[in-house]
């Protein structure tokens, strides 16, 4: 037992272990990068980790997700529950929590207590805002980290002295690049994870952190670095002077709600936004069946679903008193848009 | 024109002449992203004056949602 840590203590020093040890870290999303960084912190000692996912495990996410195999996909196990499983034979001598649940900007704050660090995991720019706003409010580290294709990106987040995700992108981004509509292949995960643990590491155990914002393209061979430093801006809602942390009030998250006696769900996003219809019903071409537009609204089956989508990016899921299926549908669709 | 992007070097038609023109060259335009040209950040309200010279170094990150 004894040696279980020889080697990194070789290379970081027996006090650092120590630190490591008494980590506690916050992984939001158990997908590609949420496994990977996961398994390598339990693997790390990390005596604290706290996994968060609101999905299930796909035959789909077996080609890259690590912590998964055939048996969690077949019985559609939740991702922060497998995770938790797999973590605990990895080390037994550290504590998992898993939790089950949709993050939103009003929950966060309660998720987020008891952590010292967090790492992004997940797969979309609102809930990386929401936890770039949580990490500020509570003063502690967000290491950022995303992929899609061969590309991927990664930022630390130190409150007080880098530029927070705010700076970097003043508006909620709309993309249309995600895993599910142009694929990802598993080295970029790797990679990305790699940077973003070795950014935790040198973080538990004191080692300076540099304001570099790094991509990486492991196709086309490339990669970038650039000092960021120079965008951190005074004036920024969640990491100026007078912060507001936009992304936690109740005005700016995305709602859903059950229409009585419809079965169907409305959403209603954050941020209203002008939609071009016929360019999204384009880029839907042989994705979608019956679908309908007219100058106000776009109507069309979509994964089993009738989705009613108006041109200020609210949404009608029909067929489902679910609110969490409908924002899955939604979110799936909405991934499809591009300008 | 040859530039220094990303670490590679790369040949581009010569009327890619400006930091608006190479985003929209790699279709980047819509993205958000932060372009750093001979170790210096670029504003984006400077996209369109900040021209391109023949051996200038370019370090391009954009944004994207995935993970």
């Amino acid at each position: 037992m004894k040696t279980r840590y020889s080697r990194q203590e070789l290379f970081l020093g027996e006090t650092a272990q120590r630190k490591i040890r008494n980590g506690r870290i916050l992984i939001i999303g158990a997908g590609a990068l949420g496994s990977s960084s996961a398994e390598m912190l339990a693997r790390a000692g990390v005596g604290k980790i706290t996994i968060v996912d609101r999905d299930y495990v796909e035959w789909s996410n077996l080609q890259r997700q690590h912590l998964f195999a055939e048996e969690h996909a077949e019985q559609r196990i939740p991702k922060a529950a497998a995770a938790k499983q797999r973590l605990e034979q990895i080390n037994s001598h550290i504590t998992i929590h898993s939790l089950i649940c949709d993050i939103h900007g009003l929950n966060i704050g309660e998720i987020v207590k008891g952590h010292d660090l967090i790492i992004d995991a997940s797969d979309n720019f609102e809930i990386r805002l929401i936890a770039n706003d949580a990490a500020v409010k509570q003063g502690i580290p967000f290491v950022m980290g995303a992929c899609v294709a061969s590309y991927g990106t990664t930022f630390t987040v130190l409150p007080g002295e880098t530029p927070c995700l705010h700076c970097l992108f003043n508006h909620l981004p709309i993309d249309g690049m995600t895993c599910e509509t142009v694929g990802v292949i598993s080295p970029i995960v790797q990679i990305i994870t790699a940077l973003q643990v070795t950014q935790v590491l040198k973080i538990l155990t004191g080692a300076p952190i540099e304001p570099i914002l790094k991509s990486v393209d492991v196709w086309k061979d490339e990669r970038a670095d650039i000092d960021v430093s120079r965008l951190k801006n005074a004036d920024c809602p969640t990491c100026g002077s007078g912060p507001t942390y936009p992304y936690l009030q109740y005005e700016n998250q995305t709602k859903s709600e059950v229409l009585c006696g419809r079965e169907a769900v409305q959403i209603r996003p954050a941020a209203t936004r002008e939609f071009i219809l016929q360019t999204f019903l384009d880029k839907l071409k042989g994705l979608v069946g019956n679908p309908i537009i007219n100058p106000f609204l776009l109507s069309c089956e979509f994964a089993g679903h009738r989705i009613v989508f108006f041109k200020d990016g609210r949404a009608i899921v029909h067929g489902t008193n679910d609110l969490r299926i409908a924002r899955t549908v939604y979110n799936r669709f909405l991934q499809y848009y591009t300008d | 024109m040859t530039l220094q992007i990303n670490g590679k070097q790369v040949e581009l038609p010569d009327n890619v002449n400006s930091v608006k023109k190479l985003l929209l060259h790699y279709k980047l335009e819509s993205r958000i992203a932060v372009v750093e040209l001979n170790k210096e950040i670029v504003k984006k309200e400077e996209y369109e004056k900040r021209k391109l010279v023949n051996g200038d170094t370019l370090e391009i990150v954009h944004f994207i949602g995935g993970g």
